[in-house]
């Protein structure tokens, strides 16, 4: 099976190869003329306005990452029923019918009360 | 040693290697990605033991989700970036926890396992585990549900003080950027380029000590 | 089984690259021409006949570019952040088949990098991987425009990722695997009616639907490239990248065109099956790489006619949609496909209830798309496209 991955793995050795290359190529032969303006930050032509590192974003982004963590373990969970559940009948089906219900309703109820809204 | 031999040994220098770096980086950001690499590692452990849903697996929710969700922690605490902001006063006491789970952890492995070569493991492939969790594992599979429903909950509580429900969150709490820039950014930057180097210096910005 | 010389799989591997990094190239030239006319311009003819090596001239002229790295960028994080985006884009064609068997100098190739057995699942890790780039590139610019972008970037791929992942359940609850092999054998035959080509696209409409629309978001491409909205993020997440750097980005942006193409083509659509037209054996193994390129082309004719034709959606219409819409009608819709299955083998069900089940399923989802639509206000007013953004992008590649 590990044979399955050597392709993957020369696949993965011609990739790097061509971006890490073409890089490198770049580096050498395009021209090199720093000054500060150019150094600095672009943004939109104009000074930055605020220091980024201090900079903190809304807590609703990372309630996006944790609800992407929670239904992503979801899909994973499908996956492998996904596969077997012709064998499992109508048990399966309920059991994972039960699994997202429990979700569902949460997530009904996080949409309902308006976790989800980006003003 | 066989080949299969050499490819573990090197998949678990690169695991071990990341999981040091993880802890002694002083960037809390960079750590954030070796604990990524870590992950990754892991997934090819599995793979080294034949177990490639499990691997993908561990690619999809550690280094796709969990180490994802790491990073956006990062943005949205306003983490510490520098040399001593990150040196704790505990590391005697990390130590010694880290000590005792390695060995702890180690001395189960190896009386579990310790008789088991690696080239001989074929791991569980997708049928065998979708038969395992949803024939015989069925209790602790709905249980997850509830586990994940907790994590769910968690995550309406932490958006209830955003969604401005109690009104009280002051304005500068709140960042200048990030929250609804598509439209406040680009108004701004166009009147803003015609009148460079007049910005409005009193304008409250986050972090604004510059 | 006994396993061909080891120089087989690794020639199919190159050729298999090739073949995604021409299609690559030819797609930024198709683009460029297509949205020129829908915007009555020329667009590039002048290298080669109608301009088709004018990638090829770019790519070169990116070489002798100025590589510029700012004073305030993370160097490693900044430079890894393009080369991540770049490898997850070519990995991920691993599992995807672009032609049948071939047979030359006497060994059969089968024109895939490695058929996994869990080859969707390798679709979808590399998809995850892949936001490390916008991720990567926005926060080690330390500048606020790229990290604003990234993070705006980053949440709107997961929030996709998940309404694809679920889009593709039901494909495996259809073929009863994740190899993709088995996925495309299990499309061969006809589909509910007779005659009818059995692609997962017709019984799984509404999975269809949700997974193209979740894969143009997860590329970032118009009307959801707000990884990138000139006018409002400056470029977004790449707006500190100059010369190869940025060149990277945007091979890593456009390949990733290709791959959701090939990869919806293959989920849904049959992937390399077709009538061979009773050729001769000698040259019948043309017709499965031609009917691929010739479906994957189409879908990459329609991604090209979105950017020519839509304005951008809001971030938070995008949102909305991704997780108000697409992952509910997902959900439902595995879990209407499993009953239907079950139903179907169990009783093996007669035409006229198959036509009935469809129709309440139809139902169903069409309740659910306008449930989920409805709840917006009036301030969700369309917003005017303020810029043309296939112009701009394209100022950006050339200048």
């Amino acid at each position: 099976m590990l044979a399955e991955f050597l392709p993957i793995l020369l696949l993965f050795v011609l990739a790097t190869a061509f971006a890490g290359g073409s890089l490198l190529v770049s580096s050498l032969v395009g021209p090199r003329m720093p000054n500060p303006t150019k150094l600095s930050a672009y943004e939109c032509g104009n000074e930055p306005l605020a220091e980024v590192q201090s900079a903190r974003f809304p807590v609703k982004f990372y309630m996006v990452a944790m609800l992407f963590l929670i239904f992503d373990i979801e899909a994973v969970f499908i996956f492998p029923w996904a596969v077997v559940f012709r064998e499992l009948g109508w048990f399966g089906l309920g059991q994972m019918a039960l699994f997202i219900a429990i979700l569902g309703v949460a997530f009904i109820y996080e949409i309902g009360r308006g976790g989800l809204e980006w003003d | 040693m066989t080949g299969h031999d050499a490819v573990f040994l090197l998949v678990a220098l690169f695991t071990g290697g990341a999981a040091l770096l993880t802890v002694t980086s002083k960037n809390l950001f960079h750590a954030a990605l070796f604990l990524a690499a870590t992950l990754a590692g892991i997934a090819g452990v599995f793979l080294v033991l034949r177990a490639d849903f499990l691997a993908l697996v561990q690619l999809v929710v550690y280094v796709g989700a969990v180490a994802v969700l790491f990073l956006f922690g990062l943005m949205v605490t306003r983490a510490p970036i520098g040399r001593e902001a990150l040196d704790g006063q505990n590391r005697g006491l990390a130590l010694a926890v880290s000590g005792t789970l390695f060995v702890v952890l180690s001395g189960l492995i190896i009386q579990s396992f310790g008789g088991v070569r690696a080239a001989e493991v074929t791991g569980p492939g997708i049928r065998e585990i979708g038969i395992a969790i949803f024939a015989h594992w069925v209790l602790p599979f709905e249980l997850l549900s509830m586990l994940l429903l907790a994590a769910l909950i968690g995550a309406i509580l932490l958006a209830r003080r955003e969604s401005g429900e109690s009104g009280e969150e002051s304005v500068e709490r709140r960042i200048d950027f990030g929250d609804e820039p598509s439209t406040e950014a680009g108004a701004q930057a166009l009147p803003a380029a015609d009148t460079a180097g007049e910005l409005p210096a009193g304008e409250p910005v986050a972090g604004g000590e510059r | 089984m006994e396993s061909p010389p080891l120089w087989v799989p690794l020639f199919t591997t190159i050729v298999v690259f090739a073949f995604f990094l021409l299609s690559t190239a030819l797609l930024i030239w198709a683009e460029r021409r297509v949205v020129a006319r829908m915007q009555t311009r020329l667009g590039p003819n002048r290298v080669g006949p109608l301009g088709i090596l004018q990638t090829l001239v770019d790519g070169v002229k990116m070489f002798f570019k100025e590589d510029i790295t700012p004073g305030m960028v993370n160097k490693p994080v900044y430079t890894l952040a393009p080369l991540v985006g770049v490898i997850a884009g070519f990995l991920a064609i691993a599992v995807i088949p672009i032609g049948g068997e071939v047979t030359l100098f006497g060994e059969t190739f089968t024109l895939v990098v490695a058929d996994l057995h869990v080859g969707a699942l390798w679709i979808l890790a590399l998809g995850s991987i892949h936001v490390y780039s916008v991720f990567l590139a926005g926060w080690a610019s330390n500048s606020p425009y790229p990290l604003l972008g990234g993070i705006r970037s980053s949440a709107q791929m997961v929030s996709y990722e998940i309404a694809m992942g679920l889009a593709v359940a039901s494909v495996f609850i259809y073929a009863g695997s994740l190899r993709i092999s088995d996925i495309i054998e299990a499309q061969a035959g006809d589909g509910l009616i007779p005659g009818m080509p059995g692609w997962f696209a017709i019984p799984l409409l509404p999975a269809f639907l949700v997974f193209v629309v979740g894969m143009v978001a997860e590329a970032g491409r118009p009307p959801f490239d707000l990884a990138e909205a000139e006018g409002e993020l400056v470029g977004g997440f790449n707006t500190e990248y100059s010369g190869m750097r940025f060149g990277m980005f945007m091979l890593a942006e456009f390949m990733q065109v290709v791959t959701m193409s090939a990869i919806v083509v293959t989920l849904f659509l049959g992937g390399p099956s077709g009538p061979t037209f009773g050729l001769p054996d000698a040259i019948a193994w043309v017709m499965p790489i031609f009917w691929f390129s010739l479906k994957m082309s189409l879908f990459i004719f329609f991604f090209i006619l979105l950017r020519g034709a839509l304005p951008r959606a809001r971030y938070h219409r995008l949102m909305d949609l991704g997780w108000k819409v697409l992952i509910p009608v997902a959900l439902v819709w595995t879990m209407v496909t499993a009953a239907f299955v079950l139903l179907n083998e169990l009783g093996g069900l007669a035409t006229e209830t198959r036509w009935v089940l469809a129709g309440i399923a139809g139902v169903i989802v069409i309740g659910l798309l306008v449930l989920g639509s409805s709840p917006d206000d009036a301030s969700d007013a369309p917003v005017p496209p303020d810029e043309d953004p296939a112009a701009s992008d394209h100022d950006k590649v050339t200048s």
